[in-house]
């Protein structure tokens, strides 16, 4: 980019850089690129800019004060509640990642390789993307009457004699949160790593067997290295949906867990915002290392 | 009919996993569904006290769930004004793609960064933006926002798709045939992608008729109805929240078998031309 700027500005230094300074084709990239830029710029980037700015701000309980301090990120960074919220999000994302990223792998190999006609497996997946576009909160509130003390899942099993009490940890506790994420969150694995397969070269699974490789060798050696970019994908948006998420942690917990996100609508709600701005720069941080990490092993432009 | 080949036992195994899989999507969901035909004295939980359709017309009563009937309209207009300008600036950003440009790559990094970025940092962002500007949040103004936080990047990441995938020969036969770039445009490439842009369309007014992470400090006055049910999860003890999750479920649903059929009528329409 430092070479294209450079052209523009002395145009007869690198005259051959380009053909066209700014052909018709080009000048309609920009124009068509612009309310893009304009809607992620006013409502993502300024947002979060000013959400750094305010991050240094002090503030009492009846506003925030213009200034630069460190007291918020001081309190934040220094206090153990926040490192055992970190660490207990943390630890809600590894879980929901590995069980996601099982699921959603044997859900899209049945799906890409084991349904033989077209129809049906467009139809079945359509079954496994619809909930995706319904209510989380409905989906996630639906798991009470099947988990709760005199729900589905207990009364059965007291009729059946297998237990004599309820059990107590199906809803309100870590249990409940990670099954309705997974509940929530696996259909981001499926339809990326379902995505992958189906572009997998059938004559190369055909090659493999052709040269003797038994069925898991085929699936350790071929299918897996090159499910790999769906899988990446697929675990940016459950990582980075389980890092944000305060609903689920809220409800499912029933208040007795935390997450970074519950923390900070906590601090929202008592207008604390440039403590909540302190958290949200570390939770932003924190994403975005782990984003970038993943990124690494996969590029996306070429994986659509 | 070819003699079909005889299935390996893993099929079977990964058939129950699957089967398996959707009644974990669906069990629950079907389990609100029953519950909210519960009768007028009956709880949040099975057995079902008799049969009725007392919680479904308790939702409009005003005192028992709020004011649901403008909840609603406000998330359906909301909706359908996220869903146009997803469709819109998602097809201008896809066409921008095509050609590399200045710029290009740090836009596409900064959508992906819509994607990924907490949903409680953008409405946490905007909410202190409109406050420090002195704007009033509203939800058709910093909630609308919020929202196409949300839904471009997955238009913009549906058209490269689409794109990635459009052989630009049509095009070309289109412009030696002596076709202007908008008639090219409006008679060869529309009708082409048509479906996926229906497609984006779906995602834009479905993920915002669910969203609230983001609603939650940009709605202003006036809430939507996901965050007049979130608001409900802490103190509606009655099937009352069953019945309304029931019914913009099945609204949901309606919307997206609505929108396959337009896709399927436009596909079988072609294939008759």
């Amino acid at each position: 980019m430092a070479v294209a700027d450079q052209s523009i500005a002395v145009p007869t230094s690198k005259p051959k850089t380009r053909k066209t300074p700014l052909s018709f084709g080009r000048l309609a990239s920009y124009l068509q690129s612009i309310p893009l830029c304009l809607i992620l710029g006013f409502f993502l980037l300024l947002p979060i800019l000013l959400l750094v700015f305010v991050s240094f701000w002090d503030y009492d309980f009846a506003r925030m004060y213009p200034g630069f301090v460190f007291t918020n990120y001081v309190e934040t960074l220094g206090s153990w509640v926040t490192w055992k919220t970190y660490l207990n999000t943390l630890k809600f994302a590894a879980i929901v990642w590995a069980l996601t990223l099982f699921i959603g792998f044997w859900v899209a190999y049945f799906l890409a390789f084991h349904v033989r006609s077209a129809t049906m497996q467009m139809v079945l997946f359509l079954v496994c993307t619809v909930p995706f576009l319904t209510s989380n909160i409905i989906r996630m509130i639906s798991w009470i009457p099947v988990l709760g003390r005199n729900g589905l899942v207990n009364s059965t099993l007291v009729e059946m004699g297998v237990i004599s009490q309820p059990i107590e940890w199906l809803l309100y506790s870590d249990f409940a949160v990670v099954l309705a994420m997974v509940h929530l969150f696996t259909l981001f694995m499926v339809t990326p790593i379902f995505n992958t397969l189906m572009r997998i070269d059938r004559s190369l699974i055909e090659a493999a067997r052709d040269a003797g490789a038994s069925a898991w060798q085929i699936m350790w050696n071929v299918i897996l290295p090159l499910a790999k970019p769906g899988m990446a994908i697929g675990t940016i948006f459950v990582v980075t949906l389980v890092m944000a998420d305060f609903s689920t942690v809220q409800v499912m917990s029933g208040g007795q867990s935390a997450s970074v996100a519950l923390m900070m609508k906590n601090q929202m709600s008592l207008l604390q915002y440039p403590a909540a701005a302190a958290n949200a720069v570390v939770l932003l941080v924190l994403v975005l290392l782990l984003v970038g990490g993943i990124l690494r092993i996969v590029d996306i432009r070429k994986e659509l | 009919m070819q003699q079909r080949e005889k299935r390996p036992f893993s099929f079977y195994i990964l058939a129950a996993f699957f089967a398996l899989f959707v009644l974990f999507l669906y069990g629950p969901m079907s389990a609100i569904f029953i519950l909210s035909f519960q009768g007028p004295n009956g709880g949040l939980t099975f057995p079902l006290n008799g049969v009725s359709v007392h919680w479904f017309g308790n939702l409009f009563e005003k005192q028992a769930v709020g004011d649901f009937g403008a909840s609603f309209s406000r998330s359906l207009l909301l909706g359908l004004m996220v869903m146009v300008s997803t469709v819109l600036v998602a097809l201008l950003a896809g066409l921008a793609f095509r050609r590399r440009f200045l710029g290009g790559t740090p836009l596409f990094y900064l959508t992906i960064a819509s994607l990924v970025v907490p949903s409680i940092i953008v409405s946490l962002g905007i909410g202190v933006l409109f406050q420090q500007i002195g704007f009033r949040p509203a939800w058709w103004t910093s909630g609308f926002g919020a929202h196409l936080t949300w839904t471009l990047p997955f238009g913009v990441l549906i058209m490269f798709a689409v794109f990635n995938r459009f052989s630009p020969s049509y095009e070309e036969a289109a412009r030696d045939l002596g076709a202007s770039p908008w008639q090219t445009f409006r008679h060869v490439l529309l009708p082409m992608i048509a479906p996926s842009l229906i497609g984006v369309g779906l995602f834009g007014f479905s993920l915002s008729y669910d969203e609230f992470a983001r609603t939650l400090m940009t709605a202003g006055t006036f809430n939507t109805l996901p965050l007049e049910i979130y608001g409900m999860t802490t103190n509606v003890t009655t099937p009352v929240l069953y019945a309304l999750g029931t019914v913009t479920t099945l609204f949901s649903f309606a919307v997206i078998l609505l929108t396959l059929g337009i896709i399927l009528l436009i596909r079988r329409k072609r294939a008759r031309a």
